[in-house]
């Protein structure tokens, strides 16, 4: 799959919440095969003040317009900065990057959790994985209430579950103290995952307990993206790996975690 | 379409725009992007003779207009390289040039044999300079004596084009690049990073592994060009310019100061691209100025 550098249209760029962004962006020509788990690095020109591209996730893909979204969380300058285009606004994009998820048996039943985020390749797993929605079980978590995106677009593609800590969607607490996450964990054959590091370490540990396979997605601070700076390194077994392009999705098995 | 073409030593690039080492893997990474037989030179990924497993992460930091980077010469050693990856870029049609390293100054001339023994290695770019490793790197580069021992012992064993990569953090680099050229240096070529350093104050730590690390990028653009200058007017050797090239007209002014042929590094991470866009930059402004020859271009720095 090769790697272009790609001035994209904004076709679309509508505000999910107070800090979430679903920004459609279209390419001139055909899009090339993007898989769950994969990531774009975004030229944010209009902050001149930031140097680097920011790394994002892969929401959704519509080859037919030629289309794909970001779904985009401010978190500094150059996020809040992107959400700020407007359609009709050129952006360069440097796609497809990394290696996304791996595709699970068609008979596999799937726990996928985001938390932050983390929310965007677990949406686009759910569409692609090809399974019985019945097997697929989505598991958000956030803050609160406010901090969750609305995910009906996506209803049809598994059983849905969200966790805030204060208790103002679904089940308080962390992701990991949901009641389905906890009677169940061991019966999924995988659990997929993309969060914030802490959560992801702490699903990583139960699943390892419980014997079940899991992949995580890493957020390594990236200077190129596509495997020439070896900045976004992270430890595994057989020594540092980029997340870049080994990455970002790891079996936690490769991983060196403490957990 | 002027001629574009320059020569270190004997070796012809047929463009003056090369990749920085550490900053394009060994080209292969960056082969998606642009045809690696357009452009002048490959300086590829820093290489010892050993394994190295690099810094621990974090291992950058972005900065106004730049970045810090604290690689630690991570590489495969170079058996994987002769192994794995030569036989690969042999065939392509540019220079692809070896980043040798070392912390004694008998692994500098070990590596360069072995990598002397490879046919399709044109030239190899001697890092005395690199502020990222504990041992040997930029400790040979910031001293007269050090530097010349380095480039003499390793000149004794290596008699194709042999570039010297000088480090900007030192308080003269004219005089270090005319004690390397003393040595039988056929080129030298700068800036290597600078020492410097990010810390994050809300958790009042470091951002750096490593606490300091090198800074790259637009931000260190004025003083390696200064540097350049000085250096092209103290030594007689082609210089090689390179510090936050990030379009064809950085380029030019480095050749105006003094450099044969530049190097684009941190630019890359922005638009892989971008050593080929240079190259059509160049053209474009030799044709513009009635030029034919690039060589005509080189130092024609007009004062007063
Ligand atoms: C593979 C990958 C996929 C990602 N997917 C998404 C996504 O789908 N949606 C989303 O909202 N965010 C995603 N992120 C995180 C996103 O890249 C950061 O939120 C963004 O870079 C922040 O930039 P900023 O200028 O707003 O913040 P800054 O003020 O620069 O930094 C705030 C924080 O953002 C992170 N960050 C900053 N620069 C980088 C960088 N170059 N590489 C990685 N992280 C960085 C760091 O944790 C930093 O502390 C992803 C990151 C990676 C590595
Ligand atoms: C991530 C990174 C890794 C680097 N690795 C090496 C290296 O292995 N050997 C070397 O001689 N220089 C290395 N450099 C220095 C560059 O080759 C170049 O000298 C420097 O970055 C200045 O040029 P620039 O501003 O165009 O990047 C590295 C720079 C960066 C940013
Ligand atoms: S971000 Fe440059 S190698 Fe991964």
């Amino acid at each position: 799959m090769k790697k272009t550098v790609q001035e994209l249209v904004l076709i679309e760029n509508t505000q999910l919440n107070h800090d979430n962004f679903r920004l459609v962006l279209q390419a001139g020509s055909e899009l090339p095969e993007i898989f769950p788990g994969q990531f774009v690095n975004v030229e944010i020109k209009k902050a001149t003040e930031i140097f680097l591209r920011r790394p994002f996730s892969v929401l959704d893909v519509d080859y037919q317009n030629r289309t794909f979204s970001l779904l985009v969380k401010i978190l500094g300058r150059g996020s809040r900065v992107l959400t700020t285009y407007q359609p009709g606004d050129k952006i360069s994009v440097i796609y497809p990057l990394g290696k996304g998820f791996s595709q699970p048996e068609t008979t596999d039943k799937v726990l996928l959790i985001g938390g932050g985020s983390g929310v965007a390749p677990m949406l686009f797993l759910s569409k692609v994985c090809g399974l019985n929605p019945e097997n697929v079980h989505i598991l958000l978590g956030a803050r609160s209430i406010a901090d969750h995106v609305d995910v009906s677009a996506y209803q049809h593609n598994g059983k849905f579950y969200f966790t805030t800590e204060d208790g103002s969607l679904g089940e308080k607490g962390f992701v990991t103290n949901h009641s389905m996450y906890k009677s169940e964990l061991s019966t999924f054959n995988k659990i997929y995952t993309c969060g914030p590091d802490a959560m992801m370490k702490a699903i990583a540990k139960d699943a390892a307990k419980a014997g079940v396979f899991c992949e995580v997605s890493l957020e390594n601070m990236m200077a190129c993206g596509f495997g020439v700076c070896l900045c976004c390194v992270e430890k595994t077994t057989s020594g540092h790996k980029c997340v870049c392009t080994d990455g970002p999705v790891f079996n936690i098995k490769e991983l060196t975690w403490q957990i | 379409m002027a001629d574009l073409s320059v020569k270190i030593k004997d070796l012809v690039f047929k463009n003056p725009v090369l990749t920085a080492s550490g900053t394009c893997g060994f080209g292969e990474e960056i082969a998606d992007f642009v045809d690696l037989s357009e452009l002048g030179g490959v300086v590829m990924k820093g290489t010892t003779l050993k394994h190295r497993e690099g810094n621990n992460y974090p291992r950058m930091a972005e900065t106004p207009s730049g970045m810090l980077n604290a690689v630690g010469l991570q590489n495969k050693g170079v058996d994987n390289f002769i192994r794995n990856i030569y036989p690969n870029i042999k065939d392509i049609e540019t220079n692809f040039i070896v980043n040798v390293n070392g912390s004694t100054i008998e692994e500098y001339v070990e590596l360069t044999e072995r990598i002397n023994e490879l046919d399709k290695i044109p030239a190899i770019e001697l890092n005395i300079s690199c502020p990222n490793v504990k041992e040997g790197g930029m400790a040979f580069g910031v001293s007269c004596p050090s530097a010349e021992a380095v480039v003499r012992a390793v000149r004794a064993v290596y008699s194709k084009p042999l570039i010297v990569k000088l480090s900007p953090n030192v308080t003269n680099i004219a005089e270090i690049a005319r004690a390397v050229e003393s040595q039988g240096a056929d080129s030298v070529s700068l800036v290597n990073t600078f020492l410097g350093m990010a810390i994050d104050a809300e958790s009042r730590k470091p951002v750096l592994s490593t606490i300091t690390g090198g800074l790259s990028g637009p931000a260190i653009k004025p003083i390696a060009l200064r540097m350049v200058w000085q250096v092209a007017q103290a030594v007689k050797i082609p210089v090689i310019g390179m510090g936050g090239i990030m379009n064809a007209t950085d380029a030019i002014e480095f050749i105006l100061a003094g450099a044969s042929a530049v190097q684009i590094g941190t630019g890359i991470f922005i638009d892989p691209t971008l050593p080929v866009q240079v190259v059509a930059g160049i053209n474009d402004y030799l044709d513009r100025h009635n030029m034919n020859s690039f060589n005509e271009l080189i130092g024609s720095l007009q004062i007063g």
